[in-house]
C-alpha cells in the first residue's frame, strides 16, 4: 500500500506527515528575515512581518499544508481534493519550492553573493524542500470523484461568488505587482497552485457548479471584473488593465474566425485599426479631414461598420481559398492597411489618415454629461480616466462575450464548427461554406472594430504602428492568435486569459523585452506539445473526460490525443 | 430498363466524367424510382464513386445531366442537399470533434433558417426552432440507435457506430434519396446485416436509396435492382438474380455464382481484382476517386 516499485518504503501516512511538517515550516519560515539590507525590492528584512515574495511562499505554504492535512484525513478539509492529493501535493509543493528558491536564488544574484542571505532564507530553502520530498514519497491516490454532495442552491452560488472574489484578488495583485521578481514569483506561485488545484479536482467540481448555475456565474465574473478600478487608488494598473480588456475583446473577435470556423487570419489587427481610425475619424480630431464630431453611439457604429465592409471586402476574394493560403493572404492584407494608412498623409495620396503622424488628439468621451476624461469620486473611491475606460470597455466586452456565446451555441455556429472540422463534409450536408465563411469573417471584423473605436479614445491617437504584424506592444496580429491558441480555441475565457497573461508578462518582465519573441515562440512550442488544446479546453473536448467509456481519471493533458489515438487504432 | 409507371425520381442520362486523358466514367444511364433500393456494383476503381460524386455536385460531369424529381441538378455539393439528395462517405467523415447530436444538427441546416441575428437575439422563433431541430435530430439518433450516445464526441464512437451516425447525419436533411458509399466497408457480419436492416428501414421511411457496395451478399439481399459499372461503363442492369447469373458480369467481376459458399466468392473477388489490375485502368482510376474527393 505504501510505495510503488522504485521508491524507498516509507509508510504513506509518515510522508504526509513530512509534508505536512515541511509545508508548516515553510509558511513559518517567511517569519524571519531572509536578508538584511532592504536594497532587494520588497523589504525581506522584517521579523515577524512576511512582505513581498515571502507573501507568496507563506501563501503556498498554506495551501500545501491544507492540501496535506486532507491527504491525511483531517475533517471539514477533504473537499479540497475529491480527485486524490498526491499528485495536487506534487505540485503545490514544488509551487512553495520554485519561489522559495527563485527568491533566495533571486536576492543572492541582485545584491551579489549568498552572504547577503540572512539565516531565515537558508531555513526557508531547506524547509520548502523537505514537502517537495515527502509528496514524492507519497502513492498515487488519484481517483473518481465521489458523487457530489448537494448543496443548498444558495450555498452553491455563494461558493461561485466566493471563487470569483478570490480570483479578482489574485489577478489584482498579478497586475498590481510592482517589480519584476515579484511578477516572475506570482507566475510560478498561481501557475503551479492552479495546477495543483486542477489535478486535486476542485477546479472540476467548481467548474460543475459554474455550469449549474450559469447567469449567477456570469453575472459574479462581470461583477468581479467591474470591481477591479476600486480596488485601485491610481491610474497606473488601470491604464494596464484597460489595455489587457482590449487586447482581450480584439482576441475572442479573433475567436470566432479562428477557433470557431477555423480561418487562419494573419492580418486580423488590420479590422482594429479600421474601427480605430473610423472612430478617431468622426468624433471631433483637429486633424481629422471631416469636420464632424458625432456622438459616440454614431462613432461606434460607424467604426464597426467600416470594419464590417472592409472584412467583407478582404474576405468575398479571399475566403476561396483554404489554409495556408488563407493565411499567407490575410497577412498580406494586414501589411497593406498598414502602409495605406501611412501613405495616406497628403503627399503620397490623399490626406486622410495623417500618414505616421496618425490623428492626434482624439477628444475624450462626455457620454450624458459623464467626462471620462475628468476623475470622478464614487462611493468615495476615485475613479481616474483609464478607469472610466476601463469600464466602458467592460460593457464593449461583455457584448463580445454575449455575441461570441449566442452564435457559438446556434445554427450558425454549428456550421462554422462543422466547417472547420471537415469543409467537404459540411458542404455536403447542406452549408453553403463561403457564405458562412464570410459571416464569420465579417462577424469577427466588426467585433474587432467594436474595440477599436474604444481603443481610439484611450490611446488619444491612432497612428498607423499601432497596428503591426509582430511587434513588442499587444495587441498585434501574432500576439491576438498567439492569446487565442495558448487560451484555448473556441472558448470564451481561454483568450482573456491568454491576453491577460500575453499582455502582463511582457509589461511586468521588462528584462524580457529583447528576447520577447524568442521566447514567446519557444513557449507556444512547449504549449503545442504538452497541452495542444490550450491552457481552458473547450467544452466539446472536455467531454471526453466524461465519457463513460473513458478511465475516469483526472483531466490528463496527455489523454485527449492517447484516446482519439486508441479510437481511431481500435476502429 | 424497367419500365415503371410513376415518374423516376433521380434520372441520369449520359453522364461522362474526363479527368485530362482518363475518363472515370463514360455515358452512363441510371434511373432510381422512387421507394427503391438501387445498387451499384463495380470492381475498384470501375468509377462508383466517381459517378456519386456527380451525382451530388462535387463533380460537374463533363457531359450529361442528372435530374431529380424532373429538375436539373444545380452544380454545387450544398444546393444538391438542398434539393433533396443526401450522401455518406466511403472513408468516414464525421465532424470528429463535435458530439454525436451536433453532428445530426448539422445534418439537418438546409431544413433550418435561423440566422446570425435570430441567434444573436434569441427571440421566440429561435428557440421554438432549435428545439424542433433537436427534437427531430433525437428522433434520428433513436431510430438508428444512437441516443443513448447524443452527448459523446463523434471520434470516440466504435467504427459500426460511426457509419451509423453519418447515415442519421445523411437523414437529417429531409432526403428524397439518400447515397450511400460502402456502408458496411470494414464491418463485421453481425454490424452488416444491421446495416440492411437499417437500410430498409430507411426505405420505409419513403426513401430511395443508392447504394455503392463490394459485399455481393448485402446487395444482392437489400436492392430491387443492380447496376454494375466495369471502367467506367454501364456493363447490366437488372434484378440481382438477372445480374448474378449475367455471363459478362460473372466474367468481369463476381467469376463464379453465388450460391456456394462464401469463401469461393471471396477466392473469386482476388481474381476478379488481379484480373482487373492486368488489364491495367482500374488503380489509376481509384487514386484519382481518392485525391478529387478531398
Amino acid at each position: 500500500m505504501n510505495t510503488t516499485t522504485g521508491r524507498p518504503a516509507v509508510p504513506a501516512g509518515t510522508a504526509r506527515v513530512i509534508t505536512a511538517a515541511g509545508a508548516l515550516a515553510t509558511a513559518g519560515s517567511t517569519l524571519l528575515a531572509w536578508t538584511y539590507t532592504s536594497a532587494y525590492p520588497g523589504n525581506l528584512t522584517v521579523y515577524g512581518y512576511p512582505g513581498g515574495l515571502q507573501l507568496l511562499t507563506l501563501a503556498s505554504g498554506l495551501i500545501t499544508l491544507a492540501l496535506a492535512l486532507a491527504a491525511l484525513g483531517v475533517k471539514g478539509l477533504r473537499w479540497l481534493a475529491p480527485a486524490g492529493t498526491t499528485k495536487a501535493l506534487r505540485l503545490s509543493a514544488l509551487a512553495g519550492l520554485g519561489t522559495t528558491w527563485f527568491t533566495v536564488v533571486s536576492i543572492a544574484a541582485t545584491l551579489g553573493g549568498l552572504v547577503h542571505l540572512e539565516p531565515g532564507a537558508w531555513v526557508a530553502a531547506a524547509a520548502s524542500a523537505v514537502p517537495v520530498a515527502g509528496a514524492f514519497l507519497l502513492p498515487d491516490d488519484t481517483r473518481a470523484p465521489a458523487a457530489t454532495r448537494e448543496l443548498g442552491s444558495w450555498a452553491e452560488i455563494l461558493i461561485i461568488v466566493a471563487a470569483f472574489g478570490a480570483g479578482l484578488y489574485v489577478i489584482t495583485y498579478g497586475i498590481d505587482t510592482e517589480y519584476g521578481e515579484l511578477f516572475t514569483g506570482y507566475l510560478i506561485t498561481v501557475g503551479l497552485t492552479a495546477a495543483a488545484l486542477s489535478k486535486s479536482g476542485l477546479i472540476a467540481r467548481l467548474n460543475a457548479l459554474t455550469a449549474k448555475h450559469r447567469t449567477v456565474t456570469v453575472g459574479a465574473a462581470f461583477a468581479a471584473a467591474a470591481a477591479f478600478p476600486f480596488t485601485q487608488t491610481s491610474d497606473q494598473y488601470t491604464s494596464v488593465a484597460a489595455n489587457i480588456l482590449i487586447f482581450a475583446t480584439v482576441a475572442l473577435g479573433l475567436n470566432v474566425v479562428v477557433g470557431l470556423a477555423g480561418l487562419l487570419d494573419l492580418g486580423y489587427v488590420a479590422f482594429l485599426g479600421v474601427g480605430a481610425y473610423a472612430a478617431a475619424l468622426v468624433s471631433g480630431s483637429p486633424a481629422s479631414p471631416f469636420d464632424v464630431h458625432l456622438p459616440f453611439w454614431a462613432a461606434v457604429l460607424v467604426g464597426a461598420t467600416a470594419s464590417l465592409v472592409f472584412g467583407v471586402v478582404i474576405g468575398a476574394p479571399t475566403l476561396r481559398l483554404r489554409g495556408d493560403y488563407l493565411a499567407i493572404v490575410t497577412l498580406g492584407f494586414g501589411e497593406i492597411f498598414r502602409i495605406a494608412v501611412n501613405n495616406m498623409d497628403g503627399s503620397s495620396g490623399p490626406n486622410i489618415t495623417g500618414g505616421p503622424n496618425g490623428v492626434p488628439n482624439i477628444p475624450d468621451l462626455v457620454i450624458l454629461g459623464y467626462d471620462f476624461g475628468q476623475p470622478h469620486d464614487i462611493g468615495g473611491i476615485t475613479l481616474g480616466r483609464f478607469a472610466n475606460y476601463y469600464l466602458l470597455m467592460l460593457v464593449f466586452t461583455a457584448v463580445v462575450v454575449l455575441v461570441f456565446a449566442r452564435a457559438n451555441n446556434s445554427r450558425i455556429g454549428r456550421a462554422w464548427v462543422a466547417i472547420r472540422e471537415d469543409e467537404t463534409a459540411a458542404t455536403a450536408m447542406g452549408i453553403n461554406t463561403f457564405r458562412l465563411k464570410l459571416m464569420a469573417f465579417a462577424l469577427g471584423a466588426a467585433l474587432a472594430g467594436l474595440a477599436g473605436t474604444v481603443q481610439a479614445h484611450v490611446s488619444y491617437t491612432v497612428v498607423p504602428e499601432q497596428y503591426l504584424f509582430a511587434g513588442p506592444v499587444p495587441p498585434n496580429s501574432a500576439f491576438l492568435l498567439a492569446a487565442v491558441i495558448l487560451g484555448g480555441m473556441g472558448t470564451i475565457s481561454g483568450p482573456l486569459l491568454g491576453a491577460s497573461l500575453l499582455y502582463l508578462i511582457p509589461a511586468k518582465l521588462q528584462f524580457m523585452q529583447d528576447y520577447q519573441l524568442l521566447l514567446f515562440g519557444l513557449a507556444l512550442v512547449l504549449l503545442m506539445r504538452f497541452r495542444p488544446e490550450g491552457l481552458i479546453a473547450d467544452r466539446r473536448k472536455q467531454l471526453e473526460f466524461h465519457e463513460d467509456t473513458a478511465p475516469p481519471t483526472v483531466p490528463d493533458q496527455k489523454t485527449p490525443d492517447e484516446t482519439a489515438g486508441l479510437t481511431k487504432a481500435g476502429a | 430498363m424497367s419500365t415503371d409507371t410513376t415518374a423516376p425520381l433521380l434520372h441520369a442520362s449520359g453522364v461522362i466524367m474526363r479527368f485530362g486523358g482518363l475518363t472515370a466514367v463514360r455515358n452512363v444511364e441510371l434511373t432510381v424510382n422512387p421507394g427503391e433500393i438501387v445498387g451499384l456494383i463495380g470492381p475498384n476503381g470501375a468509377g462508383k464513386t466517381t459517378f456519386f460524386n456527380c451525382l451530388t455536385g462535387l463533380y460537374v460531369p463533363t457531359e450529361g445531366s442528372v435530374t431529380y424529381r424532373g429538375k436539373v441538378l444545380p452544380p454545387k455539393p450544398h444546393l444538391v442537399t438542398a434539393a433533396g439528395i443526401a450522401r455518406t462517405f466511403q472513408n468516414i467523415r464525421l465532424f470528429p470533434n463535435m458530439t454525436v447530436l451536433e453532428n445530426v444538427l448539422v445534418g439537418g441546416h438546409t431544413r433550418t433558417k435561423e440566422g446570425l441575428f435570430s441567434a444573436l437575439l434569441r427571440g421566440p422563433g429561435f428557440k421554438r426552432a432549435e428545439k424542433a431541430a433537436r427534437d427531430k435530430a433525437m428522433e434520428l439518433l433513436e431510430f438508428t440507435g444512437l441516443a443513448h450516445k447524443a452527448d459523446h464526441l463523434s471520434r470516440n464512437l466504435p467504427y459500426g457506430e460511426q457509419r451509423k451516425l453519418e447515415i442519421a447525419r445523411a437523414l437529417a436533411s429531409d432526403p428524397g434519396l439518400l447515397l450511400l458509399d460502402e456502408p458496411t466497408a470494414g464491418m463485421n457480419p453481425q454490424e452488416t446485416r444491421a446495416t440492411e436492416e437499417l437500410v430498409f428501414a430507411i426505405r420505409d421511411r419513403g426513401i430511395a436509396v443508392l447504394v455503392i457496395e463490394h459485399d455481393m451478399r448485402f446487395i444482392f439481399n437489400l436492392c430491387d435492382r443492380v447496376a454494375v459499372l466495369v471502367q467506367g461503363e454501364k456493363l447490366v442492369e437488372g434484378t440481382p438474380d438477372t445480374v448474378q447469373s449475367d455471363e459478362r458480369v460473372i466474367a468481369a467481376y463476381i467469376g463464379t455464382p453465388m450460391e456456394d459458399d462464401p469463401g469461393q466468392a471471396e477466392a473469386a473477388e482476388v481474381e476478379a481484382a488481379e484480373a482487373a489490375t492486368r488489364t491495367g485502368t482500374p488503380a489509376a482510376g481509384t487514386t484519382t476517386d481518392e485525391e478529387e474527393q478531398r
